[in-house]
């Protein structure tokens, strides 16, 4: 329990380490750079606006919440002090509209479809790794093998687009644009068969593109890890002990198979989120991912410095709870790094 | 199992080279699918890099047949300027190709340096390492890639290789670093640990022959993974589009609603189909090649 506990501080202490330097490098990226995009907005207040200088520096530290007539040090202080206290920023062109609310608005949406298709092709996917593994060479396991190679190696924009192409336009299978936004108009989030229904309608195309990309990352690393384990010594003592083919497959195999997939998972969640910028824009569901998407393509910085802050925030978290999970499950690691 | 691998790989130090690649060719024939893609990657590769000099690239705007349908002349149709899709295809691979290529060269060297040292010196550099490759992983790449590119104008191909490259290695060197501990522990290592034999001999001579087929995967992995974020950024219109290439041809194809047309669906396609075939032969090569290095992986022998 002790060791427990320091290893749990110290994984907490690194993810917070990360999200400050994370924050800091943001903060001077965007103040230091030549032709940064502070000074830009500033001139082009004064340029295209016709306001005088005292103006547009006003203008810009609210949007910005920074305070320009003060020293880069102070500036740097402040700033940490507003994003400790949630407050990012204003975007630049929706005016009167908080960076905070923003990503309150368009956070969940990708949460939820993100999450419910890594969960779905996590478990899917190492079964059907486990599957492949035992019944290696058959057709079952040439057929999954095929596809699971095929998926892994399209990136997910293009089965997107792919989609879109053919289940929506050529072959008119789903209806595309009514699928577009995160929910139907008139709906309201309540804890409602109804809400739940619609909210998976709007998410079914983003959800079904990662599934389908992440799933065969998953069945193909199992399937190797579960081979590479029913060559183990500890796998030929336990059957040559006796122990029932199911209890094997369980507890010795499965589980020591499963470990490499954590690391993974992790990866696997950033690339997710990461992809959803191009796969929301193409199926225009309205999340973290499209309103990123827009940022960039409109040079709101505020907007993109505060969703990009939010998104490693929410990567950085449920990376601290793989690692914990991972330590939990193999104490190899954690003996490793106490000793 | 140190004996048996290190039997099977080739252009080891004992065995003659050309022993060595007829050995190679005949154990990658043994998966039929990877032997496929492999000789897949040679062919794109060809066509690629000797394409261009044979077929000719269609500049001029062709209004008498915009996105004509596939024929003998024009296997893949004509796009929305009316120039020869397959031409466009042809010259388009080399700078993706090349910019894949060169990102995993550095990723792939950056990973496995500093990989094998944070497992193997462990303690403060292991710390120190992990932390940095934590720091790069969790930033989510493709985000921090597309605000990194609305700040700053990425111009060319190599400074986009070398941004790949710099935020690809922390991915690989977890794997290298996982795999380089696992081994560690085996009984073999420990045994020559224990001879005295020094970190250098254990390292070059004991862990990283064996983890060949791992250092295949990562470079493949590495490729593929710099195909995707270079794409992606173009998708994205982050990445100036001054040069004929595949991610370029699906932008255009998308935004001049190429998708609409019957006849012009290849145009799409075409461009779509390339990027996910050769990745697939990437990744099939990859596998067969594992067959070919992990003796515990080849059946029927």
């Amino acid at each position: 329990m002790q060791f427990l506990s320091s290893f749990l501080v110290r994984r907490i202490l690194r993810s917070l380490f990360i999200v400050w330097l994370v924050t800091t490098a943001t903060f001077f990226l965007v103040r230091l750079m030549p032709a940064n995009p502070v000074d830009v907005y500033i001139n082009q207040l004064i340029s295209q606006y016709g306001m005088s200088k005292d103006e547009a520096y006003n203008l810009a530290a609210s949007l910005f919440s920074i305070d320009f007539n003060q020293p880069l040090l102070v500036q740097y202080g402040n700033y940490m002090v507003n994003l400790l206290k949630g407050d990012l920023g204003n975007s630049l062109l929706s005016k009167g509209t908080t960076v905070l609310s923003i990503i309150a608005k368009f956070l969940p949406w990708t949460l939820f479809s993100v999450g419910l298709s890594l969960l779905l092709s996590f478990v899917l996917g190492t079964l059907l790794g486990m599957v492949m593994a035992y019944k290696r060479e058959s057709w079952l396991d040439h057929a999954l093998s095929a596809f699971a190679s095929l998926m892994t190696s399209i990136p997910n924009y293009l089965v997107a687009i792919l989609f879109i192409v053919f289940l929506g336009v050529q072959w008119q299978l789903v209806d595309i644009q009514a699928m577009r936004g995160s929910l139907s108009p008139g709906i309201q989030p309540s804890f409602t068969w109804a809400f739940f229904s619609d909210a998976l309608y709007h998410a079914a195309m983003p959800i079904l593109t990662y599934l389908v990309t992440t799933i065969g990352r998953w069945m193909l690393t199992m399937k190797s890890t579960t081979l590479a384990t029913l060559g183990e010594d500890y796998v030929t003592v336990a059957r040559a002990r006796g122990l029932p083919d199911w209890q094997i497959t369980l507890s010795y195999v499965g589980r020591n198979a499963m470990l490499p997939l954590f690391t993974l998972l992790t990866i696997s969640l950033g690339f997710v989120v990461g992809g959803s910028l191009l796969i929301e824009s193409y199926f225009v569901y309205q999340g973290i991912g499209f309103t990123l998407g827009e940022a960039i393509a409109r040079r709101d910085y505020p907007v993109m410095q505060g969703v990009f802050l939010m998104i490693t925030v929410a990567v950085v978290v449920a990376n601290l709870l793989a690692d914990l999970l991972y330590s939990k499950l193999d104490p190899r690691i954690r003996i490793a790094e106490e000793g | 199992m140190a004996q048996l691998a290190r039997k099977d790989e080739p252009g080891q130090a004992e065995t003659p080279q050309s022993n060595g690649a007829i050995r190679f060719l005949r154990l990658m024939r043994r998966n039929r699918v990877g032997f496929v893609g492999f000789l897949f990657v040679i062919a794109v590769l060809l066509l690629v890099l000797v394409g261009p000099l044979v077929v000719e690239l269609d500049t001029k705007t062709h209004v008498d047949r915009i996105y004509a349908a596939p024929s003998w002349e024009h296997p893949f149709g004509t796009d929305h300027q009316g120039r020869d899709v397959w031409a466009q295809i042809v010259h388009g691979g080399r700078e993706i190709i090349f910019v894949a290529a060169l990102t995993a060269v550095i990723a792939t060297s950056i990973a496995i340096t500093l990989g094998s040292l944070s497992a193997f010196v462990g303690g403060k550099v292991d710390a120190l390492l992990l932390g940095a490759a934590d720091v790069v992983l969790t930033i989510p790449q493709f985000p921090l890639l597309a605000v990194l590119a609305g700040f700053i104008k990425l111009s060319n191909t190599t400074s986009i290789a070398i941004i790949l490259g710099l935020l690809d290695w922390p991915v690989l060197l977890r794997a290298v670093r996982s795999q380089v501990l696992s081994i560690r522990e085996r009984e073999y290592v420990q045994a020559v640990q224990s001879l005295g034999l020094g970190t250098g001999h254990i390292i070059f001579r004991e862990i990283l022959p064996n983890m060949l087929s791992y250092i295949t995967i990562t470079f493949i992995l590495g490729m593929t993974g710099a195909m995707y974020a270079q794409v992606g950024l173009i998708l994205l219109g982050l990445v100036p589009m001054s040069t004929n290439n595949w991610g370029v041809m699906i932008y255009l194809a998308w935004v001049r609603g190429a998708i609409f047309f019957k006849d012009s669906i290849l145009y799409i396609l075409a461009p779509i189909g390339a990027i996910a075939l050769f990745q697939l032969a990437l990744v099939s090569t990859a596998r067969s090649l594992e067959e070919v290095f992990n003796p515990r992986l080849r059946v029927g022998e």
